[in-house]
C-alpha cells in the first residue's frame, strides 16, 4: 500500500492505496464520489473524465499514485457556492442528456475545451465540438442535443 | 490489473537504475496503451518507472531550422504549440489527431514512438522526417529504429529522452482514421528536403508496421504535386488485412493519402 | 406555467446527474459486501471435464468458488425463454437447457463455468484465473445459415440440425401466385447485421442476504424489476417472491439488453445466500461484449411483385434468425411476432408471406436490441422499395405514395389491424424538409468537388405496446403486456405516481408528472415519480417496446380518472354543489363563474381528516389501475438521408437527415425529439459502423470499442425532426410510442442514400468505407464491362 495525497474538489484528501490502484478507483471508492462513472475497459467511453491540475484526462487511464500532489476537479466540484457551472446548466436546459451515466464525463470533457478554445481564440463552431468529443461515447442522445448544449454553455462562458 | 510498484524517476539514469532493479520492469510514460494493456492483464510487469515527470525530457526546443522534442512532452503540448506551428505546422497537426483530447492530454511523443504501434502517427512522421531518435545510450536515426509491429531498435533498459529533426521545406500529413479505435487506419506523412529529396512515411497500412514508400519518393522528387503520384502502384500483399479492411482498400488509401498530404503541404 | 401534455418541460431527473449524484448499481455498497468474478469458457464449443476450485480457493481474499453442479444441486433452475413459439408443424420450440453456471457443457466464448466470492474486485478476478477448467474443445458453427447444414455441430441435444422452431405466417400459396402473375419482381438478399447494444453503464447487481429474514435483495440494472423478480422467483426458483425484493436504481441506458434475467444475478443471489454475504459484480466492458444478448442477426431473401401500375401484389420473405447459443428471454418472439408481422409496411398489400427459421449457434445469445424484429422488417421492405423505384425507373417516393394504406383501419395478412395514420402527410413533410426536389442540383454542385452525393428515403411502420394481454397470451407470450400505476395524493396536495414502467433515460420522472400538471394544474414540482423497485411498487413489466407511453402513461391516466372522480365528489360536498358542476384546474377545485372555490389541499387534507365526506365515502385519495390496452399502436413516419461519399476512399459523410414522424399525442416534445435524435444514431451506427464479428472458432473479434465501432459525435450529423400526428385511437391519451422508431427507420434510408450515391445496389451494413470504396471499384468495373 501507499499513501496518496492530493486536493479533490478544493479540499486536501489522502489515502492508503495499492500501486495498480487507478486514479477512476480512487475517487469512486476511497472517496466515494460516485459521479465519475467507469464504461469501457479500453481508455474509450470518456464516462470517467476529470481535470487532473486543469487537464482533463480519463481517470481510468492514470494511477491514483501517479496523481500525488494533483488538484483535481471531478463532476461533484464544478458548481461553485450551489450554482451550476454553465455547462451543467447547459445540458439541463438544452435535453443534453438521457440516462445520465456519460454526462459527467461529457460535462467534465466539454468545460476544458470550451476553455481551451476560448484561450486561443479559435472559434468553437459545430465541426470543432464533434471533434473534440472523440473521447466521450454517448448511447442515448445521438449526440445532437449535447452539441447544442456545447454551443450554448460556450456562449455563456 | 495485476499488481505492480510504481517508482517516480526524476531523472533517465534513475529511471535506468530502478528498471535495472526490477524483477521485469517496465516504463510508463504518459501509459495511454500500457495502462489499457494491463488492465485487460495483456502485460504484467512487476514495476513500472515513471519518466513522465523527467524535468530534463519535457520541452520543445526550436533552434532555427532544428526542432528537438522531449520524449516526455505530451501530444497537446506539441498539437498546441504556436512557435512550433510556426514553423512547421504539420507535426502539431498530426499531433492534433492523435487519440482523443484526454489522451493527448497524457500521450507522450516517446511512449507512442517506444511502442511503436503500427497504426500510431508519430512513426510515419519520423521516418519521413528522418527523425533521429536520441536515447540514453545513443542516437538512432527513425529508419533503423522502427523494426517489426511493436519492436524498436531499443534495448531494455534504453530510454528515448528526445527526438530531433530538421524542419524540411514542405511536409504535410493525412491520416484517415479506424472507425473505431480512432488509430490510422492510414497515415501518410510526406516531406521535402532543402536538397529536393523526398520521404514519405506511412503508419497503419503496412504489414510491418511503419514503412517509407520510395517509388511514391523519387516520383514526389521528381514533382511535389499529388498528380505526379498516379502512376505509384502500392503492393496490396504487404499490406494489413483484418476484419476492418483488407490490403487492396489499405493500398488505396496510402496512395490517395499520400497526395492529400502532398497537397495539404507547406 | 403550463406544464401539462405538449409542454417542453425541462427534466425532473436531470440535477442529479449533472452534478455526480446519479445513483447506479456499482454506486451502491453494502455492509459486508464481496465482489464475484466470473469463469469463462475461452472455447465456443466444449464439453468440461473437470473443474479444479482449489488454487483458486486458497488464494488470499477469496470467500468461495462456486461451480455449477453446486447451483443446479441446490435446485437452482435453467434459464427459460418466455415466448412460445410453435413450428408450423405444430410442434413446440426446441428450448435447449441452459444453467446459470454450465455443468456439462459450454456453447459460446463466455459462457460462465464458475464464480469467485472474493473481498476485493481485483482478488476475485485472480482467483477467477486460478480456477483449472479442463475443457474437451468440440467442434463449433457461427454462422445462421451454416447451423442448418446437415454437418454442422449440433448444439442442444433437442434441436435437431440446430433448429429452433421453423414458423410462418400469411398465405404461402396466395403469395406465391401473386408474385408469380406480376409484371416485375424484385429480389434482394439482405443480411442483417449483428449489433452490441452498448449501453454506456455495463451490467452490475449487487445481492443482499438476511439468514434472519431469509430475505433477499438484488439491486440490478434492469428496465423491469417487476418481471426479473418473477422469472427468478418462479422459475429460478432462487427465492419466493415475497422474499425477493428487487431494485432497479438508476440505469445507465438499457435499449432492450437490460430486459433479460442473465446468469450473473442469479448467481450473485445464490452466492449471497450461500456465503452470507451482500456480493456485487459489475461487468467490464469486454465482458458486456460476450455476455449482453446481441441483436438482429438475420439472413433473409425478400420478393415483391408489382403489378403493370406499380402497385404491389406480393411479399415473400425467407428468413434465418441467429438465436446464440441458448434463447434469451424474449428471443423467439423477435424474429416473429415483433417481426413478420410488420412485413406489410406502410403499403396495402393482399398477400404476404414469411417463413421463419431460427437456429442455435455458438454464439452469444440474442434478444430484442432497439427495435427488436422491427428494424429487421422495415430493412427489408424498404429496402426493397427502393431498388424497385430504380428497377422500375419511378420515384421512390411515388412508389411509396402508390402503394400506401389510404384508410384505416386496415388489417393487414400478417395479423396487424392499423389503426390510424396519415402516411402520406408525413412523406410530404419530410420530402418539404428535406427539398428532395432540389437534390439534382446538390448533386451537381458535389460532382464539382469530387464528391458523391446520394439520397434515400424510408417510409416505417413500427408496433408497440404490444397488447392485449389476451391476444399476445394466444401467440404464446408467458406474461401478460399490460402496465400498472398507482396515483397517491398526499394531504398536503402533492402527488406521488407509483409506476410499473421504469426510466432508464427516457424522462419518466418528468413526463409523467407531466399527465398531473395537465389534470389538476399542479407544478410539476409537486409530483415525485417513483419506480424501479418491488418493495414500493405494485407489480409492473417494466419498459421496452416502447410500452412506456402508450401503456405506462394510459394506466397512470386511468388512475388520474379515478382521482379526479372522488376528488370531485368530495369537492362537491364541500361546496354543496353537484358533482357534474365541479371542474378542476390550476390547483383549484370550483364551479366555474361562481365564487364557489377550494383549493386542491384543502380538498386532499378532507380526504384524509375525513371529517366533511360525502355519506359513505372510504377517506383517502389513492387509486390504482392496471391497463391493459386494446391494440398494438402504430407509430410511423418517412426519415431521408441525404450523403456524400468520397470515392477515393469509401467514406460516408451524412450531410442532411430528415426524420417525419407520427406518434400520436406527445407529451414532451423536447424528450421525444430526444428519442428520435438516439433512435437516429443507432441506425446510422448499424448500417454504416457497427457489427459483431467472431471468427471461424467462434472468439469474439470485436469485443471492445477498438473494434466494434461506436458512433461518435464526428460520425453523426445534426437531425432535422418533426411530427405530423394522428392520435391513436386506442387508448386515453392518443400516445403511440416513440423509443425505437429512430432505430427503425433510418438504416434502409440511409443504405437507400449510399447506394444511390454510389450507383451499386450491392452494399451490406455496416457500409464501411473499405466496403463503400469495393463497392464503388465493382461498379466501375461494371460500367466499363458494359
Amino acid at each position: 500500500m501507499t499513501t496518496v495525497s492530493m486536493t479533490v474538489n478544493g479540499k486536501a484528501v489522502s489515502g492508503d492505496v495499492e500501486d495498480r490502484t487507478l486514479l477512476v478507483d480512487f475517487i469512486r471508492v476511497n472517496l466515494g464520489l460516485t459521479g465519475t462513472h467507469v464504461g469501457c475497459d479500453t481508455s474509450q467511453c470518456g464516462a470517467c473524465v476529470v481535470h487532473v491540475d486543469g487537464k482533463a484526462i480519463k481517470a481510468c487511464t492514470m494511477l491514483a499514485v501517479r496523481a500525488e500532489g494533483s488538484e483535481i476537479t471531478t463532476i461533484e466540484g464544478l458548481a461553485k457556492d450551489g450554482e451550476l457551472h454553465p455547462m451543467q446548466a447547459a445540458f439541463k436546459e438544452n435535453h443534453g442528456l438521457q440516462c445520465g451515466f456519460c454526462t459527467p464525463g461529457m460535462i467534465m470533457a466539454a468545460t476544458e475545451f470550451v476553455e481551451r478554445y476560448k484561450v486561443s481564440g479559435i472559434e468553437l463552431d459545430e465541426a470543432a465540438i464533434r471533434k473534440e468529443l472523440e473521447g466521450n461515447i454517448c448511447r442515448c442522445t445521438g449526440y445532437h442535443n449535447i452539441v447544442r448544449s456545447i454551443e450554448d454553455a460556450a456562449s455563456k462562458m | 490489473m495485476y499488481e505492480t510498484k510504481y517508482h517516480k524517476a526524476s531523472s533517465a539514469d534513475e529511471a535506468a537504475r530502478l528498471l535495472a532493479a526490477a524483477e521485469d520492469g517496465k516504463f510508463l510514460s504518459g501509459g495511454q496503451t500500457l495502462l489499457p494493456t494491463m488492465k485487460q492483464r495483456l502485460a504484467a510487469p512487476t514495476d513500472l518507472v515513471d519518466l513522465s515527470q523527467i524535468d530534463a525530457m519535457k520541452g520543445i526546443t526550436i533552434d532555427g531550422k532544428k526542432i528537438t522534442i522531449g520524449a516526455v512532452t505530451t501530444h497537446a503540448e506539441v498539437a498546441s504549440s504556436s512557435e512550433l506551428r510556426d514553423v512547421c505546422h504539420s507535426i502539431c497537426d498530426l499531433a492534433g489527431m492523435i487519440g482523443d483530447p484526454h489522451v493527448r492530454n497524457m500521450g507522450t511523443i516517446g511512449g507512442s514512438i517506444a511502442n511503436n504501434d503500427p497504426a500510431a502517427d508519430y512513426p510515419a512522421a519520423m521516418m519521413s522526417l528522418n527523425a533521429e531518435i536520441m536515447t540514453t545510450k545513443r542516437t538512432i536515426a527513425a529508419d533503423d529504429f522502427f523494426v517489426d509491429l511493436f519492436e524498436t531498435a531499443l534495448e531494455d533498459d534504453e530510454i528515448i529522452t528526445a527526438i530531433s529533426y530538421t524542419v524540411p521545406s514542405k511536409c504535410g500529413y493525412a491520416k484517415f482514421p479506424h472507425p473505431a479505435s480512432r488509430y490510422a487506419m492510414t497515415g501518410v506523412f510526406v516531406s521535402k528536403n532543402v536538397d529536393g529529396t523526398v520521404r514519405v512515411g506511412v503508419t497503419g497500412a503496412g504489414a510491418s508496421g511503419v514503412f517509407r514508400h520510395e517509388g511514391m519518393e523519387s516520383a514526389l522528387a521528381g514533382t511535389w504535386t499529388a498528380d505526379a503520384l498516379k502512376d505509384c502502384t502500392v503492393d496490396a500483399n504487404a499490406m494489413l488485412s483484418d476484419i476492418h479492411a483488407d490490403g487492396a482498400y489499405r493500398a488505396n488509401l496510402v496512395k490517395v493519402l499520400a497526395g492529400r498530404a502532398v497537397a495539404s503541404s507547406c | 406555467m403550463n406544464e401539462g401534455i405538449g409542454a417542453r418541460v425541462l427534466r425532473k431527473e436531470d440535477k442529479r446527474f449533472i452534478t455526480g449524484e446519479g445513483r447506479y448499481t456499482d454506486d451502491i455498497v453494502q455492509p459486508n459486501q464481496r465482489y464475484a468474478s466470473f469463469v469463462r469458457s475461452p472455447y465456443a464449443h466444449a464439453k468440461i471435464k473437470k473443474i479444479n476450485k482449489s488454487a483458486a480457493e486458497g488464494m488470499v481474499g477469496v470467500e468461495a468458488v462456486f461451480d455449477g453442479k453446486q447451483l443446479t444441486g441446490d435446485g437452482i433452475g435453467n434459464i427459460i425463454c418466455g415466448w412460445m413459439i410453435h413450428s408450423k408443424d405444430g410442434s413446440p420450440m426446441n428450448m435447449g437447457v441452459w444453467s446459470a453456471l454450465a455443468t456439462e457443457t459450454v456453447r459460446y466464448v463466455g459462457d460462465a463455468v464458475a464464480v469467485v466470492v472474493a473481498d476485493t474486485a481485483a482478488n476475485a478476478k485472480a482467483a477467477a484465473e486460478a480456477v483449472e477448467v479442463d475443457y474437451e474443445e468440440l467442434p463449433s458453427v457461427i454462422k445462421p445459415d451454416a447451423a442448418l447444414e446437415k454437418s454442422a455441430p449440433q448444439i442442444h441435444d433437442n434441436a435437431k440440425n440446430n433448429l429452433i422452431f421453423d414458423w410462418e405466417i400469411g398465405e404461402e400459396k396466395a403469395t406465391d401466385d401473386a408474385i408469380k402473375g406480376a409484371a416485375h419482381v424484385v429480389e434482394l438478399d439482405v443480411t442483417n447485421n449483428r449489433l452490441a447494444p452498448n449501453a454506456i453503464e455495463p451490467r452490475s447487481a449487487i445481492a443482499v442476504y438476511s439468514k434472519a429474514e431469509d430475505h433477499y435483495t438484488l439491486y440490478t440494472t434492469s428496465q423491469n424489476p417487476h418481471v426479473a423478480r418473477l422469472v427468478l422467483s418462479a422459475f429460478y426458483q432462487v427465492a419466493p417472491e415475497h422474499k425477493l425484493r428487487v431494485v432497479a436504481p438508476d440505469v445507465g441506458g438499457g435499449f432492450g439488453s437490460k430486459i433479460y434475467i442473465y446468469p450473473e444475478e442469479i448467481v450473485c443471489l445464490w452466492a449471497s445466500m450461500k456465503t452470507n454475504c451482500s456480493i456485487k459484480w459489475t461487468a467490464e466492458r469486454s465482458e458486456s461484449f460476450l455476455t449482453d444478448a446481441h441483436g438482429r442477426d438475420h439472413v433473409s431473401n425478400i420478393k415483391i411483385g408489382f403489378d403493370k401500375n406499380h402497385k404491389i401484389v406480393g411479399l415473400k420473405v425467407d428468413t434465418i434468425a441467429n438465436l446464440g447459443a441458448y434463447m434469451s428471454l424474449f428471443s423467439s418472439c423477435v424474429p416473429t411476432y415483433l417481426y413478420a408481422t410488420l412485413l406489410s409496411g406502410q403499403y396495402d398489400i393482399a398477400n404476404i408471406h414469411c417463413n421463419v427459421r431460427t437456429v442455435y449457434t455458438n454464439t452469444t445469445p440474442v434478444d430484442a436490441y432497439r427495435g427488436a424484429g422491427r428494424p429487421e422488417a422495415c430493412y427489408l421492405v424498404e429496402r426493397a422499395m427502393e431498388t424497385a423505384a430504380r428497377q422500375l425507373g419511378t420515384s421512390p417516393a411515388e412508389l411509396r405514395r402508390k402503394n400506401f394504406v389510404g384508410s384505416f383501419p386496415h388489417q393487414t395478412p400478417v395479423i396487424m389491424n392499423y389503426d390510424v395514420g396519415d402516411f402520406a402527410a408525413n412523406l410530404d413533410a419530410a420530402i418539404k424538409a428535406a427539398d428532395y426536389g432540389g437534390f439534382e442540383t446538390r448533386r451537381a454542385e458535389a460532382a464539382k468537388v469530387g464528391k458523391l452525393r446520394g439520397i434515400g428515403m424510408s417510409s416505417y411502420i413500427e408496433a408497440c405496446g404490444i397488447a392485449p394481454s389476451a391476444a399476445v397470451g394466444s401467440l404464446g407470450a408467458g406474461v401478460g403486456l399490460w402496465e400498472s400505476a398507482e396515483v397517491r395524493v398526499n394531504p398536503v396536495g402533492t402527488v406521488e405516481i407509483l409506476t410499473g414502467s421504469h426510466s432508464h433515460g427516457q424522462g419518466h420522472e418528468t413526463t409523467f408528472a407531466q399527465l398531473v400538471c395537465d389534470r389538476f394544474g399542479l407544478p410539476a414540482d409537486n409530483v415525485q415519480v417513483v419506480h424501479g423497485d418491488t418493495d414500493k411498487v405494485q407489480f409492473g413489466m417494466g419498459t421496452y417496446g416502447s410500452r412506456s407511453g402508450a401503456v405506462g402513461m394510459s394506466a397512470i391516466a386511468q388512475a388520474l380518472d379515478k382521482v379526479e372522480i372522488k376528488a370531485k365528489k368530495i369537492g362537491a360536498h364541500m361546496l354543496e354543489v353537484k358533482e357534474s358542476d365541479i371542474v378542476i384546474e390550476d390547483g383549484e377545485v370550483k364551479v366555474p363563474g361562481s365564487n364557489k372555490v377550494l383549493g386542491w389541499h384543502e380538498v386532499c387534507l378532507n380526504a384524509y381528516t375525513a371529517h366533511n365526506l360525502p355519506e359513505g365515502m372510504e377517506p383517502g385519495l389513492k387509486e390504482g389501475s392496471f391497463y391493459d390496452p386494446a391494440n398494438f399502436t402504430f407509430p410511423a413516419g418517412t426519415y431521408i438521408c441525404e450523403v456524400e461519399v468520397d470515392p477515393e476512399t469509401g467514406h460516408t459523410d451524412i450531410v442532411q437527415f430528415v426524420a417525419s414522424d407520427d406518434f400520436g399525442t406527445i407529451v414532451n416534445p423536447m424528450i421525444v425529439e430526444g428519442q428520435v435524435h438516439g433512435g437516429i444514431a443507432q441506425g446510422i451506427g448499424q448500417a454504416l459502423l457497427e457489427e459483431v464479428v467472431y471468427d471461424d472458432n467462434g472468439q469474439l473479434l470485436t469485443g471492445s470499442y477498438m473494434d466494434y465501432a461506436m458512433p461518435r459525435a464526428d460520425d453523426l450529423p445534426s437531425y432535422q425532426v418533426s411530427h405530423e400526428s394522428t392520435p391513436c385511437p386506442s387508448n386515453p391519451l392518443g400516445i403511440k410510442g416513440c423509443g425505437e422508431a429512430g432505430a427503425i427507420g433510418s438504416p434502409p434510408a440511409l443504405i437507400n442514400a449510399i447506394t444511390d450515391a454510389i450507383g451499386n445496389n450491392d452494399l451490406s451494413m455496416p457500409a464501411t468505407p473499405a466496403k463503400v470504396w469495393a463497392a464503388i471499384q465493382a461498379a466501375g468495373t461494371k460500367q466499363a464491362a458494359e
